[in-house]
């Protein structure tokens, strides 16, 4: 489950699809799965190095396609933002397009589409991550544009406030005229009172128009540097080729001042939280929302089988209780969000069938949970949950993208290699295992639930 | 290029089955046919290619059964009709098959289309023998029941209701109404709410039986899978699938419209969402080429485009603007969307008719040209990377009569393409005059002057 607060809150450059919340279960399997492969020579293995300046690199070589995908990611995102200044860390991934004192503007995309390449960006509430896919005979192209635009951005201050203005565009596009997802992230707004995690990757539309051009410097100053960004590269090339030309352009980039990884704890919470949204809308939506623990915590695994065996597929407990039996929803899904620094959510959600009352759907998904508190599901479940895992990691390697993603999240919230230490703990997760982080965690009062309540308004 | 609200059922039908220029088609160097074809004793053609990187198989079943054959009182039909095949067949329940295909943590999905319909599978290799057998019995005995058919409705009814709240899909809609009229490119893909209620058992049995037929099919298996496997499994599996004759009622072309048509829709939402544009070309006109290329450069190749370039990255107005043609088998359309606050759409349109005047009235530059073609002809490889990827693109090829050698094809095609042919596409397929404007957003604010 990357998402949420990744993929889906996370702005691009581009846009790419708008991913909602449940196209999230897709990832977030995938995810899982690469934790899981009793078929070892599928497992994921990356080639790791460090630079003298604290660069870290990571190297897959996959030569199943003559392609490959070239990426710098920055250890910063919304978390690192304070409030007032909200939105920064994604205002600057737009600006990286904006040209550098080497190159000027309008060069970046450009270079890479001449070249038969895509490239693009996101920002989640932990990392920021550039990437470009070329053929393989080129993948050497973005290396300096990228060496460069960690040193030398222009930030210039016109620029700026023009990009200010697509940003709110963006934010309008994806928020303020999209009714589930402003339920989205009011929940969130809600159920984190002092974590950082409480606002929007986006930013609030009050603070970017308040981000200046200053803000932005000091916020390159601090954060983009080499020892605070990986690079990643999986496909079809030589090792030690890439890393050569890799040290050769980034290795003379000095280092940033030193940034503590520490870590932010969120205050405790007594009582269920519940927040409703009124806007013009056609069916109404529910999002529950639970605290949990992060997925390197013992209990991360647990929870990953606990959020397939509710959701994954149309044979998992929630599409067939409220989507398929009882007709409550027109969606409804559950997922484990752990693919973070610090603890993080469990969500469950349904858009109602039309016709269908808000507080049905809700009594429906709460017996789904009430259910899976007090029994644990069959073996059979958990089997299909890790068999779900295993083929999703295998079909996941499919892409060169969803590799680099996979190993960049993990190392961005703990080190890539996690991905086999976690890989035992799903081994070992058993039908009570499960039952007992749905008790542990799913519980009222550790709960934030939204509601969007629909308004006619047409005229 | 859609806004997809990837929860709407039926936005993404839409992307499936029409070819989209955007940046889509490049070359690769190929190294050997891209893939074995034959056609089966049944009729149905075959597309193999065996990638043995991962021990994984995908199969992609491409019916001509879309929407564009479905009569205009039965819109909805031919979605609705795919919508069912994994609801239940003659031996297995709905429940029963997704058991058994999430148990192996494979996937078995159908989707309908405007011109083709699809049916996907995604398995292991090791479950390859219940993949064909579940995908099989689908295509081949789905049982329709009244039951699922009810359920099934309102689901559909309940997406269509939800569509509503998205406006990038009501200014979809409404603009692909007005360019098409009536023809069936005009309506919705998943029918009406009043359509799909008025649907009977019958209609989707008549529809099943005469258009779902191994001659009027295409498979394509992309994985770990060798030729005389793949024999096998088609021959278990559907062997008895027979040839039928099928009715060959063909739409005739749209025509274009004569005089500018505006559609303001009203919503109070802080955006207005812009479509302007008019009909575009089937797949099979010689000038898709030229047309990728111009495209390109008007508003189909992203920061290196023009509209891009005027209105996000110089006038901040926009996150996303772009333009596309989607060419179909009978016809397309050409379009620019975007979406800027409401008080900016004026001058928001006025830009993007400016370029398109622009790129009719001036010759592109010789740079313009060619980086183009670089990007068209250099971003194939990154097309077909994947199995999925593959599996898709060739029943793609197939269905429009691309041809295997299409890889190598498509770059001397775009190579040859000359800024005379970039201008005289320009002038012979844009239109300023006669056009389709969709504005949905808050009028009061927006205060057209169109």
């Amino acid at each position: 489950m990357l998402t949420t607060g990744n993929v889906y809150s996370g702005g691009c450059k581009l846009p790419l699809k708008r991913i909602k919340i449940y196209t999230m279960k897709k990832l977030a399997v995938f995810f899982l799965a690469l934790l899981f492969s009793p078929l070892a020579s599928y497992a994921l293995q990356a080639e790791e190095y460090l630079l003298d300046n604290g660069l870290k690199v990571l190297i897959v070589e996959d030569h199943k396609a003559p392609t490959a995908t070239f990426q710098v990611w920055y250890r910063v995102g919304s978390r690192n933002e304070s409030t007032g200044k909200t939105g920064l860390s994604h205002l600057l991934e737009h600006m990286m397009f904006k040209g550098t004192s080497r190159f000027g503007p309008k060069t970046f995309s450009r270079t890479i589409q001449r070249a038969g390449g895509m490239d693009n960006a996101f920002t989640t509430k932990e990392y920021t991550g550039y990437f470009e896919f070329l053929a393989s005979d080129r993948i050497s192209l973005p290396i300096e544009l990228e060496a460069d635009r960690m040193q030398n951005l222009a930030l210039n201050p016109e620029a700026v406030l023009s990009e200010r203005n697509v940003v709110m565009e963006e934010r309008r596009l994806r928020y303020e005229d999209d009714p589930q997802n402003l339920v989205h992230e009011e929940v969130l707004a809600t159920a984190f009172k002092n974590h950082p995690y409480r606002w929007p990757v986006i930013g609030w539309m009050s603070d970017l128009r308040d981000i200046s051009p200053d803000d932005l410097i000091r916020h390159y100053r601090t954060y983009y540097a080499p020892n605070n960004a990986i690079i990643l590269v999986v496909g079809d090339v030589k090792p030690s080729e890439i890393l050569s030309k890799i040290r050769e352009a980034f290795g003379s980039i000095p280092r940033g001042p030193a940034i503590g990884m520490s870590s932010d704890e969120e205050d405790g919470q007594s009582g269920e939280k519940r927040i409703y949204v009124k806007k013009e809308a056609e069916l109404p939506y529910i999002l529950s929302v639970y605290k949990v623990p992060q997925i390197t915590h013992e209990d991360g695994p647990a929870l990953e089988v606990l959020g397939s065996i509710l959701s994954e597929g149309k044979s998992s407990r929630i599409y067939n209780s409220l989507v398929y039996e009882k007709q409550l929803a027109v969606s409804a899904w559950a997922g484990y969000d752990g693919m973070y620094r610090d603890p993080f959510l469990f969500y469950a959600g349904a858009t109602a069938a039309h016709g269908r009352k808000i507080e049905d759907v809700e009594a429906g998904l709460l017996d789904e949970v009430e259910k899976i508190r007090r029994e644990p599901p069959t073996g059979y479940e958990v089997m299909k949950a890790k068999n779900q895992i295993e083929a999703s990691f295998i079909m996941g390697q499919d892409s060169f993208y969803m590799q680099a993603r996979t190993i960049g999240s993990f190392e961005m919230i703990g080190g890539w290699r996690l991905i086999e230490k976690y890989l035992e703990g799903i081994r070992k997760v058993s039908p009570e295992d499960v039952r007992r982080v749905a008790g542990k965690y799913l519980v009222a009062d550790k709960r934030t639930t939204g509601i969007l309540v629909p308004l006619m308004n047409r005229k | 290029m859609h806004e997809s609200g990837s929860q709407r059922l039926f936005n993404r039908i839409l992307l499936l089955s029409l070819f989209v220029i955007l940046s889509s088609f490049g070359s690769v160097e190929c190294h050997g046919a891209l893939a074995e074809r034959k056609i089966l004793p049944n009729g149905m053609v075959l597309l193999h290619a065996e990638k043995k990187a991962l021990p994984m198989i995908k199969v992609v079943v491409a019916i001509k059964a879309g929407s564009v054959i479905e009569p205009a009182q039965k819109a909805g039909l031919a979605n609705l009709t795919a919508d069912l095949l994994n609801e239940g067949t003659l031996g297995r329940s709905s429940r029963k098959i997704s058991d058994e295909i999430d148990f192996v943590g494979g996937s078995l999905s159908t989707s309908g289309g405007i011109d083709y319909i699809t049916v996907t599978l995604s398995v292991l290799k090791k479950d390859i023998d219940l993949g064909f057998d579940l995908l099989a019995d689908i295509i081949l005995n789905p049982a329709f029941s009244e039951e699922e058919i009810r359920r099934r409705k309102a689901v559909i009814r309940s997406s269509i209701i939800q569509q509503r709240e998205d406006p990038g899909t009501v200014a979809s809609k409404a603009f692909l109404r007005a360019v098409y009229g009536d023809h069936p490119y005009g309506w919705p893909p998943e029918g009406t709410e009043e359509s799909i209620e008025a649907m009977s058992r019958q209609d989707i049995t008549d529809f099943h039986r005469i258009f779902y037929a191994p001659n009027n099919s295409i498979m394509s298996v992309v994985g770990d899978i060798s030729e005389h496997e793949v024999t096998d499994l088609t021959e278990k599996y559907l062997g008895n699938w027979k040839k039928r004759d099928i009715p060959q009622k063909l739409p005739q072309s749209p025509r274009f419209g004569e005089n500018p048509l505006v559609i303001k829709l009203h919503k109070d939402i802080s955006q207005a969402h812009v479509i302007l544009g008019h009909l575009g070309i089937s797949r099979d006109n010689p000038d898709y080429y030229a047309v990728s290329v111009m495209n390109y450069i008007l508003g189909g190749g992203g920061f290196a485009s023009r509209l891009m370039d005027n209105i996000r990255d110089n006038k901040g107005l926009s996150y996303d603007v772009h333009s596309s043609f989607s060419a179909n088998k009978y016809a397309g359309t050409f379009l620019v969307g975007l979406q800027t606050k409401n008080t900016s759409a004026n001058s928001a349109i006025d830009e993007i008719l400016k370029e398109i005047n622009r790129i009719i009235s001036e010759p592109v530059s010789d740079k313009d040209l060619s980086d183009a073609k670089s990007y068209l002809t250099g971003s194939f490889p990154l097309r077909i990377d994947s199995n999925s990827k593959i599996a898709s693109f060739l029943a793609a090829v197939e269905y429009y009569g691309l041809g295997l050698d299409y890889v190598e094809r498509y770059k001397e095609l775009i190579g040859a393409v000359t800024t005379d042919d970039v201008q005289r596409v320009a002038r012979k397929y844009l239109n300023t005059k006669d056009y389709i404007l969709v504005v949905i957003g808050n009028m009061d604010k927006a205060s057209l002057k169109y």
